[in-house]
C-alpha cells in the first residue's frame, strides 16, 4: 500500500473532471437504489379491518391500522396502562392490544389510526393517532391529526 | 473544455439534474392536484341516527332530537363550532342549501352560548333547529371526526353520505345530488 | 392606519426589486453601464422598507388589532405578549413576509459589505436576488397579504395552537429562516458567477462568509427544533424523520457540503462548477422544503393552515427559481474551465469524498420524504419513519464520518502516509482507530443487547472526538488561526452529538406505570415516587400537575412538576413534560390520564447521555461562528491596514 501511495501519480489531467463526475454519479445512484430497496422493504403501510382479514400482512412488519373504535371493547388490563379494544371498520374486525398513554379524545366509536404489527391475530400497537380535529379539519387543515402522526413515527423506533 | 472525445458524456451527465428536477416537478404538480385524504370515514353510513336529544343552543332555534329526522324528508346535518375557522368559510354555502330548499339541522360542538350567538349574527343562521353537543356525544356517536362535517340524512333518519370538511362552492350541487339520491332512497325502503 | 402603512410599504420594496432587477440586467449590457451604480443603493432601500413593513405587522400583533384578519385568525388579547410577538410569524402570511424581510436585509447586507468581489458579478447576484424576491412580493400581494382586513372588526381573536404555545416557537422559526433564506444569497452568488463567468476564489471569498452565516443558523435551528419537539410534544423521541424536520435538514446537508467546497474553491481553485452546483442546490432545498410544507401535500406537525392555492403558487416560484437556475447551469457550465488538480490522497479529495456522501445523506432523506408521495400516486398509503431512515443514511454517514477525521490532516494537493507524515498522521489516526475498536469490542461483549448501529456510533464517536483535535497538535495554540479552531470544535461537536444520538438508542430505559400517589417504581438506576396532583392555572390555561419526586442512586430526591394542560382559546390539550438533568443524562416523566380506578398513567424515560445530542450541535455553531468571526477580523485588519496605508499616503502626498 505504501509504496503504491508514492508512486500514485496525479490522475492524468484530462480524465479527472470526468473520473470526479464518474464517481459522484455512481455514489448518488447508489444512494437512489439503496433507498428504493430499503423502502419496498421499511415502509409501512396503511390497512383498514377488512383488508387484513382479506388478506393478512406478514407478521411483524411494521404497519398503520385504521378504523373506529367498537363500541363497548375498550378493557384497561390489571397494570392499568395496558389496553385492549377492537378496531372495526363495519365489515371485519382487529383486535388490539397497547401499552402506554392514550390520545386525549381516544374514546369508544372515535377513528382512530393505530401503528403497530400483526402478532397473531392481535395487533400490537406502538402507538395511537386519535383522530379529532379542533380548529383544523382534515384535508386542507389537518394539523392536529398529523401532530399526532409525528408521535407515530416517534416510536416506530 | 478540455478533450473533445469525453465532451459529449459529459454533456449528458450535466443535464442531469435539470431532469431529476422536471421529475420531481411533476411528482409535486401530482401531489398537488391529488391531495392525499387521510380521512377516517364514518362507518355509520347506511345506519339510522342513533338516538339522541339535545337541547337547544341557540335562543331562537328549538334543540334537536332524533326525531326531527323521521318526517319523510331528507335533511342536512351539519356538525359545526363558531370557534372552527373552516366552519365560517362554509356559511355561505350553507346559507345557499337553505335557500334553495333544504332543511339544515346544526350541531354544536363543546360551544358557548354567547360565542355561538354572535358566530350566527355574523356568518347567518341557516339552521332549523341547533343542537347543543358539549361532551361530543353525537359527534361520537355519528362517526365524525372533526367539525365541519355534514351528513345527508333520509326520511327514514338513516344517514346517506358523509362530507367531511367544509362545504365548497362547488360541493352544494354535489350535496344536493345526494340529497336528491337520499329521498329517492328514503322513499323506497 | 398602520396595516395600510405596512402594505404600502410592502408595494413600494416590491417596486425597489423590480428596479434593482432590471437596473441590474441592463448594467451587465455595455450600453447600460451607468445603471450599476443605481443597484446597491435600490437594495439598501428595499431592505429598510420591508423592515418598516414587518415591523408594522409586529405592531398589529403585540396591540392585537382586531380588525385585521390575520391577527383575530391567530391571536388573542388574553396571550402573554411574548406569544403575540411570535403569533406574527407562526402562521403562513406573517412566516412569508418574514421570509421576504430576510432575504431582502440580506441582500441589503451584501451590497453594503461586499467591495471585493467584481462589480459585474455583484450586480448580477444583487439582479439574481431581486428576481427570486420579486417572486416572493408576488405571492405575498397577491395569494397571501398579511395585512388585509375584516369587513367588521372581531371582538376577539382565535388564538394559536395550544402546541405551539411556546418559548421554543418565539426563536426556532426565525432562526431556521435565516437559515433557509440565507442561502438565497449563495444562490444569487452562484447565480451572478454563472452569468458573468467568474467562478474562482474571488467568488468563493465572498460567498463563504454568507454560506457560513446561512449554515450556522441552520444548525442551531435544527438543533433548537429538536429540542424543542423532545421536550414539548411530550414523546421522549428527539428526532422524528418528520418532513418539516427533513425539510431543514436538507438544506443543511446541502449547506454543509457547500461550505466544505467553497472553501477548496477559495484556496485551491478547484471543483469549480461542483461548487456552483450546490449553491444552487443548497437553496433549492430550502424551497422544496417551503413548499412541503406550505403545500400540505405531505403532513407534518408543523404544517401552516395550508391551501392547494398556495402550494401552486410556491410550486410556480420553485419551478422558476430552481428550472431557471438549473438551465443555466446546464447551459453555461461547459465554458467555465476547470479548476486545479489534485491527486486521490489528497485534503482536497477528503473534502470531495464527504460532499459525494453528504449528497448521497440527502438524496437518501429527500426520496424518504417523498416516497409516501410517489406511492400515493399509485393509491398506496405508506409511512415512512425511522427504520429506513436510520440505517439507510448511517451507510453513508459512517464512512463520512471516518473521512471527516482524516481529511483534515492530510495536505492540499498530494499527501502520503510514509517518512515524516506517518508519524504526523499515521499514527496518530492509529491510535483513534484502536480506541474506536476498543469501544465498540468492549460495547458488544459487556452488552449484547445493543443493536450494530448505536454500537457503531458509541465506538466512531469515541474515535472521531479525539481525532477532530489532531489538527492542533505540533501548532501554536495562541496563533491558530479562528478558522482552524472553528473547525476543530465542529467537527468534535459532531463527535460529542453522535455520542449523544447513540448512547440515547442504545442505553435508554422506559417505564410505563399507573400510579396511586404514594406508590413509587425504579426507572434505570432513578427511584421516582408520585407525591401528589394539584390543578394549576394560566392566562390561558388550565393544567393538572403531579408532584413527583427523584432520586438519583439513593441521592437526595428533587421534586418535578410535569403537567396535563388544558387550552381554552382554542380547545386543546398539551403534555408538558419535566426534565431532570445530570451530568450523566436526563430524567423525564409525562403526565397521562386518570385511568377509571383512580390511579394515574405515566410515564418515565431515562435517557443516559442524552444532552450531549444538543450540546454537540451547540458545538457545532459555535465552530461555525469561530470561523466566520476569523474571518470578520481579518477582513477588518486588512481595512484597517488599508485606512493606514491610504492615511500615510495622504501625509506623504501633503
Amino acid at each position: 500500500m505504501n509504496s503504491e501511495t508514492v508512486r500514485s501519480p496525479m490522475i492524468k489531467p484530462k480524465h479527472q473532471r470526468l473520473v470526479l463526475v464518474m464517481l459522484a454519479l455512481a455514489a448518488l445512484v447508489g444512494a437512489g437504489l439503496l433507498a428504493a430497496w430499503a423502502l419496498s422493504r421499511q415502509a409501512s403501510y396503511f390497512y383498514i379491518p377488512s383488508e387484513i382479514a382479506a388478506h393478512a400482512p406478514e407478521q411483524g412488519r411494521a404497519i398503520r391500522l385504521g378504523g373506529m373504535v367498537q363500541k363497548g371493547s375498550i378493557k384497561t388490563m390489571p397494570d392499568g396502562i395496558t389496553i385492549h379494544f377492537t378496531v372495526t371498520d363495519g365489515k371485519a374486525q382487529v383486535p388490539v392490544r397497547f401499552s402506554g398513554i392514550t390520545p386525549d379524545l381516544f374514546v369508544e366509536g372515535s377513528g382512530v389510526v393505530a401503528e403497530g404489527r400483526m402478532e397473531g391475530a392481535t395487533f400490537v400497537a406502538d402507538n395511537l393517532l386519535a383522530k379529532h380535529d379542533e380548529k383544523y379539519v382534515p384535508r386542507e387543515m389537518k394539523d392536529m391529526v398529523s401532530a399526532r402522526s409525528k408521535q407515530g413515527m416517534a416510536q416506530t423506533k | 473544455m478540455s478533450d473533445n472525445t469525453e465532451k459529449p458524456r459529459n454533456r449528458l451527465a450535466l443535464w442531469l439534474p435539470l431532469a431529476i428536477f422536471g421529475g420531481l416537478f411533476a411528482l409535486f404538480v401530482h401531489g398537488l392536484m391529488r391531495p392525499a385524504d387521510n380521512n377516517v370515514p364514518s362507518t355509520f353510513v347506511g345506519n339510522p341516527l342513533p338516538q339522541f336529544d339535545l337541547p337547544a343552543a341557540a335562543a331562537d332555534r328549538p334543540g334537536l332530537a332524533t326525531s326531527a329526522f323521521r318526517t319523510g324528508k331528507p335533511r342536512l346535518l351539519n356538525v359545526f363550532a363558531s370557534w372552527c375557522v373552516p366552519c365560517a368559510a362554509e356559511a355561505p354555502q350553507l346559507a345557499a342549501l337553505a335557500q334553495a330548499g333544504v332543511d339544515v339541522e346544526g350541531v354544536a360542538i363543546h360551544d358557548r352560548p354567547e360565542d355561538l350567538a354572535r358566530f350566527l349574527a355574523n356568518n347567518g343562521n341557516p339552521y332549523a333547529a341547533i343542537g347543543r353537543d358539549d361532551k361530543r356525544v353525537v359527534q361520537i356517536a355519528i362517526g365524525s371526526s372533526g367539525v365541519p362535517e355534514t351528513y345527508v340524512i333520509d326520511g327514514q333518519g338513516v344517514i346517506r353520505y358523509q362530507h367531511i370538511g367544509d362545504i365548497r362552492a362547488d360541493d352544494v350541487p354535489m350535496l344536493l345530488g345526494k340529497l336528491k339520491e337520499a329521498a329517492s332512497k328514503g322513499a323506497g325502503s | 392606519m398602520i396595516a395600510e402603512l405596512g402594505l404600502a410599504v410592502l408595494w413600494m420594496a416590491a417596486a425597489l426589486a423590480a428596479l434593482q432587477l432590471v437596473a441590474g440586467a441592463l448594467a451587465l449590457r455595455p450600453e447600460g453601464g451607468q445603471l450599476g451604480g443605481l443597484v446597491r443603493p435600490v437594495a439598501v432601500m428595499q431592505g429598510v422598507l420591508v423592515l418598516i413593513a414587518f415591523a408594522a405587522l409586529v405592531w398589529l400583533f403585540v396591540t392585537t388589532d382586531l380588525s385585521v384578519k390575520l391577527v383575530v385568525e391567530n391571536s388573542h388579547s388574553a396571550k402573554p405578549l411574548i406569544f403575540k410577538i411570535a403569533g406574527t410569524w407562526g402562521n403562513h402570511e406573517g412566516s412569508m413576509l418574514l421570509w421576504v424581510t430576510i432575504m431582502a436585509v440580506a441582500g441589503a447586507f451584501v451590497a453594503v459589505i461586499e467591495r471585493r468581489l467584481d462589480e459585474r458579478t455583484l450586480i448580477a447576484t444583487l439582479g439574481g436576488q431581486a428576481f427570486i424576491s420579486l417572486g416572493f412580493y408576488a405571492f405575498l400581494l397577491f395569494a397571501s397579504n398579511p395585512f388585509a382586513r375584516l369587513a367588521q372588526p372581531a371582538e376577539e381573536g382565535q388564538g394559536l395552537n395550544p402546541l405551539l404555545q411556546d418559548i421554543g416557537l418565539a426563536f426556532h422559526p426565525p432562526t431556521l429562516y435565516v437559515g433557509y433564506v440565507g442561502l438565497s444569497i449563495a444562490f444569487s452568488f452562484a447565480i451572478g458567477a454563472l452569468i458573468t463567468r467568474n467562478v474562482g476564489p474571488a467568488f468563493a471569498r465572498a460567498m463563504r462568509p454568507w454560506v457560513l452565516g446561512a449554515w450556522i443558523f441552520l444548525t442551531l435551528g435544527i438543533t433548537a427544533g429538536s429540542y424543542w419537539a423532545y421536550y414539548t410534544l411530550g414523546w421522549g423521541g428527539w428526532w422524528f424523520w418528520d418532513p418539516v424536520e427533513n425539510a431543514s435538514l436538507m438544506p443543511w446537508l446541502a449547506a454543509t457540503a457547500l461550505l466544505h467546497s467553497v472553501s477548496v474553491l477559495q484556496s485551491r481553485d478547484a471543483l469549480r462548477a461542483w461548487t456552483v452546483m450546490l449553491g444552487v442546490l443548497a437553496f433549492s432545498m430550502s424551497m422544496v422544503g417551503t413548499f412541503l410544507v406550505r403545500s400540505g401535500i405531505l403532513t407534518s406537525v408543523h404544517a401552516f393552515a395550508v391551501d392547494p392555492q398556495r402550494g401552486a403558487f410556491i410550486l410556480a416560484l420553485l419551478a422558476i427559481d430552481i428550472g431557471g437556475a438549473l438551465a443555466l447551469f446546464t447551459l453555461r457550465v461547459s465554458t467555465v474551465t476547470e479548476g486545479a488538480r489534485f491527486s486521490l490522497l489528497s485534503r482536497e479529495a477528503s473534502l470531495v469524498f464527504n460532499n459525494v456522501m453528504l449528497c448521497g445523506i440527502l438524496g437518501i432523506v429527500l426520496i424518504g420524504t417523498l416516497y409516501p408521495l410517489m406511492t400515493e400516486a399509485y393509491g398506496v398509503k405508506v409511512s415512512v419513519g425511522p427504520p429506513y431512515f436510520n440505517p439507510v443514511s448511517a451507510i453513508f454517514a459512517f464512512p463520512m464520518l471516518v473521512v471527516m477525521a482524516i481529511g483534515p490532516l492530510l495536505r492540499w494537493r498530494r499527501d502520503r502516509l510514509t517518512g515524516d507524515r506517518a508519524a504526523r498522521v499515521t499514527w496518530p489516526l492509529a491510535v483513534c482507530a484502536a480506541l474506536a475498536l476498543a469501544v465498540f469490542v468492549g460495547v458488544e461483549t459487556l452488552a449484547h443487547h445493543i443493536t450494530l448501529l448505536p454500537a457503531l456510533g458509541l465506538a466512531l464517536a469515541s474515535g472521531l472526538f479525539p481525532a477532530s483535535f489532531l489538527p492542533l497538535v505540533g501548532r501554536n495554540l495562541r496563533r491558530t488561526p479562528l478558522p482552524v479552531w472553528g473547525m476543530v470544535v465542529a467537527h468534535a461537536g459532531i463527535a460529542v452529538s453522535l455520542f449523544g444520538m447513540a448512547s440515547e438508542s442504545a442505553f435508554s430505559v422506559e417505564r410505563l406505570a399507573a400510579l396511586t400517589i404514594g406508590e413509587s417504581r425504579d426507572v434505570g438506576p432513578w427511584q421516582v415516587r408520585l407525591d401528589g396532583m394539584m390543578p394549576v392555572a394560566g392566562p390561558n390555561w388550565t393544567a393538572l400537575q403531579a408532584s413527583v419526586s427523584t432520586r438519583y442512586a439513593g441521592a437526595a430526591p428533587t421534586v418535578l412538576h410535569p403537567m396535563a394542560e388544558t387550552f381554552t382559546n382554542p380547545p386543546g390539550t398539551r403534555n408538558e413534560s419535566a426534565l431532570q438533568t445530570r451530568w450523566n443524562g436526563q430524567l423525564y416523566v409525562v403526565l397521562g390520564e386518570q385511568a377509571q380506578d383512580g390511579r394515574w398513567q405515566m410515564r418515565f424515560w431515562w435517557k443516559p447521555f442524552v444532552p450531549l445530542i444538543w450540546a454537540g450541535g451547540a458545538m457545532v455553531g459555535l465552530g461555525g461562528l469561530l470561523a466566520l468571526l476569523g474571518r470578520v477580523m481579518s477582513d477588518l485588519r486588512r481595512l484597517i491596514a488599508k485606512d493606514k496605508i491610504a492615511y500615510r499616503r495622504t501625509r506623504q502626498g501633503r
